[in-house]
């Protein structure tokens, strides 16, 4: 009996070995473990021996029951690797084909321009306010200190709609408004659309953007419009520009300045960018002149201001080294989704 | 304005390089256009005499001279020039020089040209006789005689010397950009002076003393002011004029400032304008009549021919110049045809006036025609000048032996203007700058510019020379102590102010949509606020509707931006026609921006300007359901949750069967937000496309007003759902929209979702009818749904179906 089970021990892990299919696995449990299997036989004619001798017999078939399970268990799982590996294999793919497009749309360079100053100007506590495109002439000249003959006030500058109403050349309107309506501290920024009778061309647009900047409270010095422009320069072009104030005339600041920074495309050398000068003028700006202050109802002496604006297809253009400023506004695709 | 650096330092010192002194300048509000080298570039180039010319062998329109360069041997230079003759002082371009102008009757040119010996028709050549072109000279500004052919030098100068040092033609000219409120600095005296603070020197003012001969002026002309436009009237009279060329000193002057020398007189009044800024003119006094000068205003109706012989007609914001009978120049602005000086002139009036600023302005305006001393005076001049220049002038005149002065001037001076004095506040300056400056500091910069103070403590009275009409206010003087304390000396501070940053709601929104747009695969565009207003019968508008109430530009550019846009349609429709014609294959674009609709219910006169949202697309895989998603999730986003689709024949723009009014339902109203659709063919025709386009255009404004964006959360499902499918028998042209109302009518809050997954017409299907199938989802919040609570519901449902809309389940 003991060289039976030996025999079919070894039989089943001779033929367990050979087996590569789950099926065959299958065949051999039944031909050794099922009903009729060749150990359960041996198992069924146990009964006719001694109890020590079954005894002994059935702990030994047991064994090999169990062994012959666990050969059977691996060798399933075996099985079952192989045929995983074979479906991986087959399902591999050529990863440099190309992937599915995603379309993103892109935002306009305009937008993507405006976003970044306002986001700049934010951290430093401004408010973003706007103002209409059509404006009054009191609100874009009278009570920004423009004097009544100023020649920005021409119909060969200004569109009208009338004698009253412009549209607006400049987003400082949005100063006399915002001055009208609020008590200091005031810390605007005002993007907006803007117009001036230019005829289109490769440096001008009849209408363009604009982005105005107005800090209003007691104790404001140029410092501080020195400090606030500095900062927006390095966070908007790179921490290492530097800037320039230069003294200038506007209506409506007094002192007034223009403020240039290092170029960015040389850092300072000299190049096409900077024609030369390793400086490129980006903004004006100044300390509020009174008369527009005094307009707004605010007391001179005790606050003082400052402001500023800035073009934003100029920056645009010098950031993105935009060549033609009517590119902005022919809205082809191909442009546009450069600035995702 | 053109400033040559040599012409300054005849006023001040100026001891620093060229770009230091342009550097140090700009830092003190000179602002610097261009800084060039004045005829840079000559290398080589010497003074020759030419001692012999004789005929060419070979060619008839070539000469040979032998010219004297101050060596022992002549050197032989072949020429086409037919001005030359023999004893002609000339440049002479030597073998191997340079010179900076392009050749005779060659384009201009960058860079220098480089002169050779060599031969012409056989004859050697040693270089090159030059024109003042080709030593650089602007062509506008070369005197008229030097203007053709070689340059023939005049002047006393040394054989040999080379030609940039003989003429002076070494100098710095700094093109500076003049703001509008220091037209003082419209002079070489203005610069100098603003050189003289910056730099720390003095100011020297020019000789305007003359020995004067003992007739005097009054003898010989009278003047009368008759309006208040003239502010001073001082006139001059010079007899035994010699007309002639001005010395060589003088025109480089002129020159180099941008300016063509005429003759001597002309030069003279030129140059003192330049020095003083004030304009000046000179009448030969054979044309006035009377002895007398009369200024007053012309009478409507009036004609005047100026020296330009152009015939204007005048009126009476135009100020004159007459003599006793007629007319002679308008004031300030041009001399008349007749009273010019003339080659014989023999007796010349000087007349150095100032006249009202807006008088000025006005009178150029009306008359449509600027002149160099219109824009001067246009801009303001200090009337304290006119003696100073017109006393100059007679310098000039005698210094170049020009003429003889009568003794005194006609001096006309209503009132005089004196400057005000300001209160400026030490503490005040201190605390706009953010410095602490002293008020010695301050004092001496305002005395570096002329001015007088007074005051003590705390306290200065600062009155500004006369020059300087722009300095009315504290903080003009401020500025003045900021600039010459030096902008880039101020501290970077920041602001101490405690705002809060935030943004308007109305904004917020519109970046949320912007985002999801281009999340959706959606290019954002910008187009121009003001249109043709053609584009709206390019997309079919009807004749009266309000899109075609346009606020109108009354100077526009042209009819392309003359009205304000009420719609953004039409400007997507030229940029998808832009796109399309450029071959791009698909085109998902959207803009948002305003819109300008007229509202005389507003006090201030403006109209409504409403923020409007744009899509529009074509291509392959879009069509108008794809658009429909778009908006759903778009305006979803946005806080619209309800809406609704309603099918529109009516409106032009669209395809009459493929458009739809957008409804959103809020608790109280149905609201109508925007239209979308496909474009109608005749549309996509006018635009030149020949593809499906579709379009969308949404009132953002009535977005914003209902827009509720609050995030309220609801619990997840804890308990198991049941679907059931459907598929309804109904007829062809019901709108699945209508069978949705009905289900969500008939439903209870069980009916947890309703999705259709499929509509089909054909073979299994009757004639006139069409197949709508739906997957309803039930769940109860708090249990188990069983078979019998699902079945009232959906029973009630079919049942609906079927009484309202006749529609019958179809086995599936």
């Amino acid at each position: 009996m003991q060289e039976k089970l030996t025999k079919i021990l070894s039989e089943a892990k001779e033929q367990l070995e050979k087996a590569t299919q789950l099926s065959e696995a299958e065949e051999i449990r039944v031909k050794f473990l099922g009903k009729k299997g060749e150990l359960t036989s041996i198992l069924r004619s146990m009964g006719k021996l001694e109890p020590e001798e079954r005894k002994k017999l059935g702990m030994a078939a047991n064994n090999a029951r169990n062994e012959i399970e666990a050969m059977l268990e691996k060798k399933k799982e075996a099985v079952k690797g192989k045929v995983k590996d074979i479906k991986l294999k087959a399902e591999a793919i050529d990863v440099t084909e190309p992937g599915k497009e995603v379309e993103l749309g892109s935002k306009h360079p305009i937008t993507v321009t405006i976003e970044e100053m306002t986001s700049i100007f934010e951290s430093m506590g401004f408010s973003v306010t706007e103002g209409p495109e059509v404006e009054t002439v009191y609100y874009n000249f009278d009570a920004l200190n423009a004097e009544p003959n100023h020649p920005a006030r021409d119909m060969t500058d200004t569109f009208y709609i009338n004698k009253d109403i412009i549209l607006r050349t400049q987003t400082s309107p949005v100063q006399a408004r915002t001055l009208e309506k609020e008590k200091p501290p005031i810390m605007i920024l005002a993007p907006g659309r803007c117009f001036r009778c230019d005829t289109p061309d490769a440096t001008h647009s009849p209408m363009f953007h604009q982005v105005e900047g107005m800090v209003v409270d007691e104790g404001i010095t140029m410092g501080d419009l020195r400090g606030v422009l500095d900062k927006f320069a390095k966070d908007m072009f790179g921490s290492e520009v530097k800037t320039k104030f230069r003294p200038h005339h506007f209506p409506f600041t007094e002192p007034s300045a223009e403020m240039d920074v290092s170029c960015f495309k040389c850092g300072g050398k000299g190049c096409r960018v900077c024609k030369g000068s390793g400086w490129i003028e980006v903004l004006g700006c100044g300390m509020i002149h009174p008369n527009v202050l005094k307009v707004g109802g605010i007391d001179t002496e005790k606050y003082t201001g400052f402001a500023f604006g800035i073009g934003v297809e100029r920056i645009a253009m010098l950031k993105y080294g935009i060549d033609d400023i009517r590119l902005m506004y022919e809205n082809d695709m191909r442009f546009i989704s450069q600035f995702k | 304005m053109l400033v040559s650096l040599e012409w300054i330092k005849d006023y001040t010192d100026i001891n620093v390089s060229t770009s230091e002194f342009c550097e140090k300048m700009v830092m003190s509000g000179s602002n610097l256009e261009t800084c060039t080298e004045f005829c840079s570039g000559i290398d080589g180039v010497v003074v020759g005499r030419i001692e012999k010319i004789e005929k060419h062998p070979e060619a008839d329109k070539l000469v040979i001279c032998q010219l004297n360069v101050g060596k022992d041997d002549l050197v032989q230079i072949v020429t086409g020039a037919d001005n030359i003759f023999e004893g002609a002082v000339v440049p002479v371009a030597l073998h191997n020089s340079k010179i900076p102008g392009p050749l005779h009757g060659a384009p201009k040119t960058e860079g220098e040209t480089k002169i050779t010996k060599g031969k012409l028709r056989g004859v050697v050549s040693n270089g090159m006789l030059c024109s003042a072109g080709e030593l650089g000279l602007d062509e506008k500004v070369v005197p008229t005689a030097h203007r053709d052919g070689i340059w023939i030098i005049e002047e006393d100068v040394k054989l040999g010397e080379d030609i940039a040092v003989a003429l002076g033609l070494t100098d710095s000219v700094i093109d500076f950009e003049i703001t509008p409120n220091r037209p003082d600095c419209l002079s070489m005296i203005g610069m100098a002076r603003e050189a003289a603070a910056t730099f720390n020197t003095e100011l020297k003012y020019p000789e305007t003393g003359c020995k004067e001969s003992d007739e005097k002026t009054e003898d010989c002309i009278q003047v009368e002011v008759k309006s208040d436009l003239c502010l001073r009237y001082t006139a001059r009279v010079i007899k035994d004029v010699k007309i002639k060329q001005s010395p060589w000193w003088l025109q480089k002057r002129l020159i180099k400032a941008g300016m063509r020398p005429i003759n001597n007189i002309v030069d003279i009044t030129n140059f003192v304008m330049m020095e003083y800024g004030q304009p000046l003119h000179a009448f030969d006094i054979r044309s006035i009549e009377g002895s007398k000068i009369i200024v007053d205003v012309a009478k409507k109706g009036d004609k005047f021919t100026t020296l330009d012989e152009v015939e204007r007609n005048l009126s009476e914001n135009i100020l004159m110049i007459n003599d006793a009978k007629k007319a002679v120049a308008i004031a300030g602005v041009m001399g008349g045809l007749d009273s010019g000086i003339m080659a014989d002139t023999t007796t010349v009036i000087i007349e150095s006036a100032t006249f009202d600023k807006d008088g000025i302005r006005k009178a150029s305006k009306e008359l449509g025609h600027r002149t160099e001393a219109s824009g001067r005076f246009e801009k303001g001049i200090d009337p304290n000048l006119c003696v100073a220049a017109a006393d100059r002038v007679c310098h000039l005149i005698e210094l170049t032996e020009s003429g003889a002065v009568l003794k005194d001037s006609v001096d006309v001076y209503p009132k005089e203007y004196v400057s005000v004095p300001v209160k400026v506040r030490v503490d005040r300056v201190n605390k706009v700058l953010g410095i602490e400056a002293s008020r010695q500091f301050m004092t001496d910069v305002f005395e570096s510019l002329e001015m007088t103070v007074s005051g003590d403590g705390n306290i200065m009275i600062v009155t500004p020379p006369t020059v300087r009409q722009d300095l009315l206010i504290e903080e003009d003087f401020i500025e003045e102590v900021a600039r010459m304390y030096g902008y880039e000396n101020l501290p970077t501070t920041l602001p101490k102010s405690n705002a809060v940053s935030g943004e308007s709601e109305h904004r917020k929104l519109r970046n949320i949509a912007r985002e999801s747009l281009c999340s959706m695969g959606f290019n954002e565009i910008q187009t121009y606020s003001f249109v043709s207003p053609r584009g709206i019968d390019k997309i079919n508008i009807d004749e009266d509707s309000w899109e075609r109430a346009f606020v109108e530009l009354i100077n526009p550019l042209g009819d392309e931006n003359s009205v304000m846009r009420t719609i953004l349609t039409p400007n997507m429709m030229d940029v998808l026609a832009r796109n399309y014609s450029r071959k791009i294959e698909k085109v998902r674009a959207f803009e948002i921006g305003n819109t300008f609709v007229k509202n005389f219910m507003n006090l201030d006169g403006l109209p409504d300007e409403t923020y409007s949202i744009c899509l529009g697309m074509y291509g392959e895989d879009v069509n108008f359901f794809s658009l429909k998603g778009v908006i759903k999730e778009l305006l979803n986003i946005l806080g619209i949750e309800r809406l609704s689709f309603i099918a529109e024949k009516e409106y032009g723009v669209y395809h009459p069967g493929r458009c739809a009014r957008i409804v959103a339902h809020t608790k109280d109203e149905d609201v109508e937000i925007g239209i979308m659709g496909e474009i109608h063919p005749d549309v996509t025709d006018n635009y030149g496309i020949s593809q499906r386009v579709y379009v969308c255009e949404i009132m953002f404004e009535i977005i914003h007003e209902l827009s509720d964006r609050e995030i309220v959360f609801s619990q997840l499902p804890k308990y198991p759902s049941t679907s059931r499918d459907i598929a309804l028998l109904v007829d062809e042209d019901l709108e699945v929209g209508k069978i949705e109302e009905t289900i969500l009518e008939a439903s209870t809050e069980i009916l947890e979702s309703l999705k259709m997954f499929d509509i089909y017409k054909g073979k299994q299907v009757a004639e006139g009818k069409k197949s709508v199938a739906y997957s309803l989802t039930y769940r109860h919040r708090d249990k188990t749904l069983k078979d019998a609570d699902v079945d009232m519901v959906h029973e009630n449902i079919l049942k609906a179906l079927e009484s309202k809309l006749s529609a019958t389940l179809r086995e599936m």
